[in-house]
């Protein structure tokens, strides 16, 4: 649907050469599904060829019915649309596969299928990740970079189809990812878990995105590039550096769905957590700050709190964070100076991290009384305590005498989901919220008393969950490590299992409120989309204060 | 909007705060000149300085031939030395003893007998539970550690022998012996080897059919009583169980019974003579044989 | 100060090419030094790579996903000493492409649970851990003892590791297809010149209870029958001072 209301107008000749790229590219996947005696890479190898074939069609019939136009004096908002609903559409995937393998812990007699070894926690919990983080989290960061890098700059994205292309590659990459999960085709790098193939199709999306990016800030009618926008850009680029370098492999066989990576055992440990930690820094942190750099403000009608912060935090926060991965390290076979300099560079990422809160947090001074009326600043603003008690608890278990009891444990689950589903989850929720009714162009949201029920309920789903994992992380922590007078180990292995059993079952039930939370939300924003909109009554909550009117025509800035 | 070609901020004051903005705006989105918050700077100082000191002290920065050491010299490995050693100083003069005295004398005194048994259940956990069930109640092809039934003997030498050597392990000198697989390997007919289940169900006084039976009498004294005896009450040499109880390591019903005759099924249990030290194994030994409150 | 900022946020080029710069340091300054610095992996005897067996059964603890639950890393604290052996060093995983250290233990460390267990229980456990282990949490994996191990492959490969680095010769790859038949095979005729390929120690056995068939299960157990056991500790000073790091 959002496909067809996108672009239209004249045929732009980038149409064509993607025709022509699509059509070798179904000729070198027939080719490969033929050749290959590896079912995996047979089934990926027709989903290539399914999705080349059907954007081969739609590009075909567009061009013929000349429906490829850009009028530079509209904004690009129909990607943007799809962004929104493929958001929530990976977002309720991720956490329902969330709450499997949460309850798969919890009652392994009921969720396990001995005779289907594809739902196993194994294969389902890189699914998990990768949904949430890349899915869900992906999908809003392409969506809001793209409204926000327009309004930011006054200019229609460039490209022509490119961002659709952008997002279309980008399902793509998520539909191999986790159809490969399922079927056990992985690397095993935590959050860079897709084969090599697949890894190369990202960088291929991923540059069309960066170029995108760019070449809409290079079309840019104010000659300053807004502070978001140095967060979205640091993202991108960061993202493809870590990228490239950590999924460096060896195909089996250009045929084979498998690979070795290029390094090895201590020096493989590193670059993978250099790349996993910034995975953290740069995608669940930088991009979604780019989102509070816009949404807080806009949301708020308030001026961003402190320029100079912004500045000193921003190179602070991507100078160092590239450092701390070792953290993840603590007390491993790898060097100890390594170790050092991850534990000490992570207790300076304090306050950069912390200078995003404060910025965000001040930008509501004056205008506090949102707080009480406005659900969606409500949920904006949590996002961001929550953002500086993860940044809070992160470097603390950085320090490797506290990372000696977290590390293995659920302690460090907890972190992750004060991050992931406080401040990630919440920003985007917050980001989503402000969008649709300005994409869909309707007054105001459907009801804002169900955002207040989605707050609350994924509040307290929030708290289950990681009060749940302080519990039992720092139980086991010490159990594992608990001696008896004598001097004996007091536990064995299997009873920190046993003693986990509760908090296992109230972690679930917190990821079904939060999923419950989400759910509610899809509800309400498919019920603005349809329409069912009362008018603005008095009071209501404000929508977006200057319409968001077409982009001004003029020639770009001279600024570059 | 600020004039493009130019750059001069339109100057501009925040009417709510009263601070000045940069005269920059972004779809309506303007930024303060606030400076930067005095605490934030002064934590975000404090941390370099601890970041620095840190490196002064620890193993830190590395160089092209090495990496700088600290002063503190500070390395974990060495560290788990220390504890290590400081562990057995709390394991004491017990953990000493147990090294030097003989099981039975482990057993006499109770003060080490206490300790071993301490020490036993602390290493069983980990190491036996998962094969012989929690607290030692055993399970399918897993023997009972607590009943007093013994398929290799359950005096404190046999069980310490079975500990260190294992059974059917990899070890060289591995307590052996191995069932034949009677039906698998076509040493018997079907129909003789159901004459044989019945006769050992019949062997542990239940109900079987008598035709059977005496028919199975004399295969039985053929085949099976090298091992397990005329009587079928088993040999502790070759491993061989008492049929004439009710304890069964693989189940006593006639499909089991079937399936072990057909099968011969020789269950695994590791040599631990590699893993633990003396003073270990002892301590385990004790363990096991008071627990079945042993022969 | 603030004024030279604004060159940054004029000029889209130069904010990224300063991004990049910005973020490249810190992975440069701590990554490369473990690529020459003698001091990052001890020296030990005994490490060897993989048998085409344990290599195709390592694909398989991958593929399944074991390392989500699973380390193999022991760090040099005394519990975890104590509970699962000595520490893990830098050289153990020396040809592991990639590293299965792993970052969560929902199950126990399993760098040296080689020979700790029959291949009876191992079988036993995959197949319905909670018939052993009853607390367990661990999925079911009956499935790997019923289906035929896919090793067409194999050459491919230990071409494939010897592309990264690892050690494996000519002979090696050319009979990778044989070497693993003989492995999963006690009465194979091949054992000897396997075990001149890769070491005395390598299990040669029927490990999945099923002697007419190589399977899945085969190739994982064979895997986990050697994690942790080819370091010679007899040889290895661990308190030498360049093994302190
Ligand atoms: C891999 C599983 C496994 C583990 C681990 C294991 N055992 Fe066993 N154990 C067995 C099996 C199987 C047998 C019975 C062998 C047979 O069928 O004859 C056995 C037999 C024994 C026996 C002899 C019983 C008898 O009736 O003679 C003793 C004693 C024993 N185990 C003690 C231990 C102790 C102590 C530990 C821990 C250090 C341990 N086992 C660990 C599997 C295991
Ligand atoms: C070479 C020695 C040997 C011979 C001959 C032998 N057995 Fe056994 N039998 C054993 C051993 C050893 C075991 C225990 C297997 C184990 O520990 O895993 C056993 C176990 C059994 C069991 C299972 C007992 C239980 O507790 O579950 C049955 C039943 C049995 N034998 C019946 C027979 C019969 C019937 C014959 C003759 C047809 C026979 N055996 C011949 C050595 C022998
Ligand atoms: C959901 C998490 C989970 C997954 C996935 C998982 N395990 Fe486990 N594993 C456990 C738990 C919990 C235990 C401890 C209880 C037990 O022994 O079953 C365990 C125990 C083990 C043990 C015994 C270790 C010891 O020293 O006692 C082995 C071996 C093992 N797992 C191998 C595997 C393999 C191989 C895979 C993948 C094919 C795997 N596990 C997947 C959770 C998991
Ligand atoms: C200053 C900022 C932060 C620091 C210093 C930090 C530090 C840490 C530490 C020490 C661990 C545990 C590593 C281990 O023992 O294995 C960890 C894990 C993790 N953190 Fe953070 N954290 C920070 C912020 C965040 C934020 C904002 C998120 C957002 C969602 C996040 C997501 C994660 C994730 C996903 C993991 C798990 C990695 C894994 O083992 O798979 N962190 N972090
Ligand atoms: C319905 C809500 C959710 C539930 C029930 C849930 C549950 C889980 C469970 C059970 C695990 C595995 C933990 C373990 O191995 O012990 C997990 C891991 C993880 N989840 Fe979630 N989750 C939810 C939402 C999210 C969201 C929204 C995100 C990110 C935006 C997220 C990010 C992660 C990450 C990064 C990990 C891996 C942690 C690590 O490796 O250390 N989760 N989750
Ligand atoms: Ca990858
Ligand atoms: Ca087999
Ligand atoms: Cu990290």
């Amino acid at each position: 649907m959002a496909a067809i209301d996108g672009p239209k107008g004249t045929a732009s000749s980038g149409a064509g050469l993607l025709a022509g790229l699509l059509g070798v590219g179904v000729l070198l996947t027939i080719f490969m599904a033929s050749r290959t005696h590896d079912p995996r890479f047979m089934v990926h190898a027709y989903i290539f060829m399914a999705a080349f074939t059907l954007a081969l069609a739609v590009l075909v019939i567009g061009i013929s019915a000349d429906r490829f136009v850009q009028s530079e004096d509209k904004y690009e908002d129909g990607v943007i649309r799809a962004g929104v609903i493929a958001s929530l559409f990976w977002g309720v995937v991720g956490m329902l596969v969330g709450l499997v393998i949460a309850s798969q812990l919890s009652w392994p007699n009921l969720f396990y299928f001995p005779e289907f070894g594809w739902l196993n926690f194994g294969r389902l919990r890189p699914l998990h990740t990768s949904g949430v983080i890349f899915a869900f989290g992906g999908n809003v960061l392409i969506a809001t970079s793209f409204y926000v890098v327009q309004r930011t700059c006054k200019a229609r994205l460039a490209g022509g189809i490119a961002p659709w292309v952008v997002f279309w590659g980008y399902q793509l990459f998520i539909v191999l990812a986790a159809t490969g999960y399922l079927m056990g085709v992985t690397q095993s790098r935590e959050y860079a878990e897709p084969e090599w193939y697949v890894d190369i199709w990202l960088t291929v999306v991923w540059v069309t995105y960066l170029l995108v990016f760019l070449g809409t800030i290079w079309k840019r009618k104010e000659p300053h590039i807004y502070v978001a926008n140095w967060f979205y850009l640091a993202f991108i680029v960061t993202v493809a550096m870590l990228h490239i370098v950590n999924n460096l492999a060896v195909p089996v066989s250009p045929l084979s769905s498998h690979s070795y990576s290029l390094f090895s055992g201590v020096q493989d440990a590193l670059v993978q957590w250099w790349y996993g930690h910034n995975a953290v820094g740069f995608f669940l942190t930088a991009g979604f700050l780019a989102i509070m750099y816009y949404f807080i403000p806009k949301r708020a009608e308030r001026p961003v709190y402190s320029y100079r912060l912004s500045i000193v935090h921003f190179w602070a926060l991507i100078f160092i964070y590239i450092w701390a991965g070792p953290h993840h390290l603590h007390y491993t076979a790898l060097p100890q100076w390594a170790q050092t300099l991850g534990m000490t560079f992570s207790i300076m990422l304090w306050m950069p991290s912390w200078g995003g809160m404060i910025n965000g947090l001040m930008t509501l001074s004056g205008a506090w009384d949102k707080l009480r009326t406005d659900a969606v600043m409500r949920m904006l603003i949590a996002s961001l305590a929550f953002y500086g008690m993860s940044t809070f608890e992160g470097p603390v278990m950085s320090v490797r005498a506290v990372n000696a009891l977290s590390h293995y444990t659920d302690w460090t689950i907890g972190h992750v989901h004060s991050g992931a589903l406080g401040w990630v989850g919440f920003v985007s929720f917050g980001a989503i919220y402000c969008l649709v009714p300005w994409l869909w162009k309707r007054p105001r949201l459907y009801s804002d008393r169900l955002v207040e029920w989605h707050f609350w309920i994924a509040t307290i789903g929030i708290l289950l969950y990681i009060a749940a994992m302080w519990v039992s992380g720092i139980m086991e922590g010490l159990m594992w490590r608990e001696y008896t007078s004598e001097g004996f180990l007091a536990y064995s292995f299997v009873q920190t299992v046993e003693a986990k059993h509760v908090a296992n079952m109230i972690r679930a039930l917190g990821g079904l409120l939060y999923l419950s939370g989400t759910l509610i939300m899809v509800y309400n924003v498919w019920r603005t989309i349809r329409g069912d909109v009362a008018a603005l009554e008095k009071n209501a909550v404000l929508v977006q204060p200057a319409a968001s009117g077409p982009a001004p025509k003029g020639a770009a800035v001279a600024a570059e | 909007m600020a004039d493009p070609k130019h750059d001069k901020p339109t100057p501009h004051k925040d009417e709510i705060s009263g601070v000045d903005t940069t005269g920059h705006e972004w779809d309506g989105i303007r930024e303060l000149d606030n400076p930067l918050p005095r605490w934030w700077l002064y934590v975000f100082y404090a941390c370099i300085v601890f970041a620095v000191g840190y490196w002064v002290l620890m193993p830190a920065w590395p160089g092209l031939h090495g990496y700088t050491k600290g002063l503190l010299h500070q390395s974990d490995r060495g560290e788990l030395s220390v504890a290590l050693h400081d562990l057995s100083a709390t394991r004491g003069a017990a953990g000493q003893a147990l090294v030097k005295a003989s099981l039975e004398q482990i057993e006499a005194d109770p003060k080490l007998q206490a300790y071993a048994l301490s020490a036993g259940a602390s290493i069983f956990g980990d190491n036996c539970a998962t094969c012989h069930g929690t607290g030692g109640t055993g399970g399918k092809g897993y023997p009972n550690l607590r009943d007093d039934v013994w398929l290799w003997g359950g005096d404190l030498n046999a069980i310490e022998h079975t500990l260190r050597v294992g059974i059917r392990s990899t070890h060289t000198d591995t307590r052996q012996s191995q069932m034949p697989s009677f039906g698998r390997d076509q040493l018997l007919t079907g129909a003789q080897v159901n004459d044989l289940t019945e006769y050992v169900t019949a062997l542990s006084r239940r109900k079987a059919d008598p035709a059977a039976v005496s028919r199975a009498a004399p295969l039985f004294q053929a085949q099976c009583a090298v091992c397990h005896g005329a009587d079928g009450k088993g040999n502790q040499a070759v491993g061989a169980p008492n049929l004439t109880d009710q304890d069964w390591l693989y189940g006593g019903d006639p499909n089991s019974i079937h399936t072990q005759i057909w099968n011969g099924r020789a269950g695994v249990m590791p040599s631990w003579e590699k893993r633990f030290d003396t003073a270990t194994i002892k301590a385990l030994t004790v363990y096991v044989h008071a627990n079945a409150s042993g022969q | 100060m603030w004024k030279h900022h604004q060159k940054l946020e004029r000029h889209s080029l130069l904010l990224v090419i300063v991004i990049l710069v910005v973020v490249a340091i810190g992975g440069l300054v701590e990554i490369s030094p473990l690529f020459y610095l003698e001091s990052t992996i001890e020296k030990v005897d005994g490490i060897r790579p993989y048998t085409p067996l344990e290599l195709a059964g390592r694909d398989i603890y991958v593929r399944e996903g074991c390392y989500v639950c699973h380390s193999q890393m022991i760090r040099p604290l005394r519990d975890e000493v104590e509970r699962y052996g000595h520490y893990s060093l830098a050289a153990e995983s020396m040809y592991d492409h990639p590293f299965q250290w792993g970052s969560k233990r929902t199950g126990p460390d399993l760098a040296r649970v080689g020979g700790k267990y029959s291949d009876g229980w191992q079988v036993d456990h995959l197949t319905n851990p909670r018939a052993v282990v009853p607390e367990s949490v661990m999925p079911p994996y009956a499935f790997l003892a019923k289906k035929d191990l896919d090793y067409r492959d194999i050459a491919d490969k230990l071409r494939a590791q010897r592309a990264v680095g690892v050690p494996y010769g000519d002979a090696m790859i050319a009979k990778a297809a044989t070497d693993l038949e003989t492995q999963a095979d006690p009465f194979a005729s091949g054992g000897t010149a396997l075990k001149k390929r890769y070491g005395p120690k390598v299990n040669q056995r029927d490990f999945d209870g099923q002697p007419d068939r190589i399977s899945d299960m085969d190739a994982l157990i064979a895997y986990l029958q050697m994690l942790g056991t080819t370091v010679d500790f007899t040889t290895y000073k661990a308190d030498a001072g360049e093994n302190l790091r």
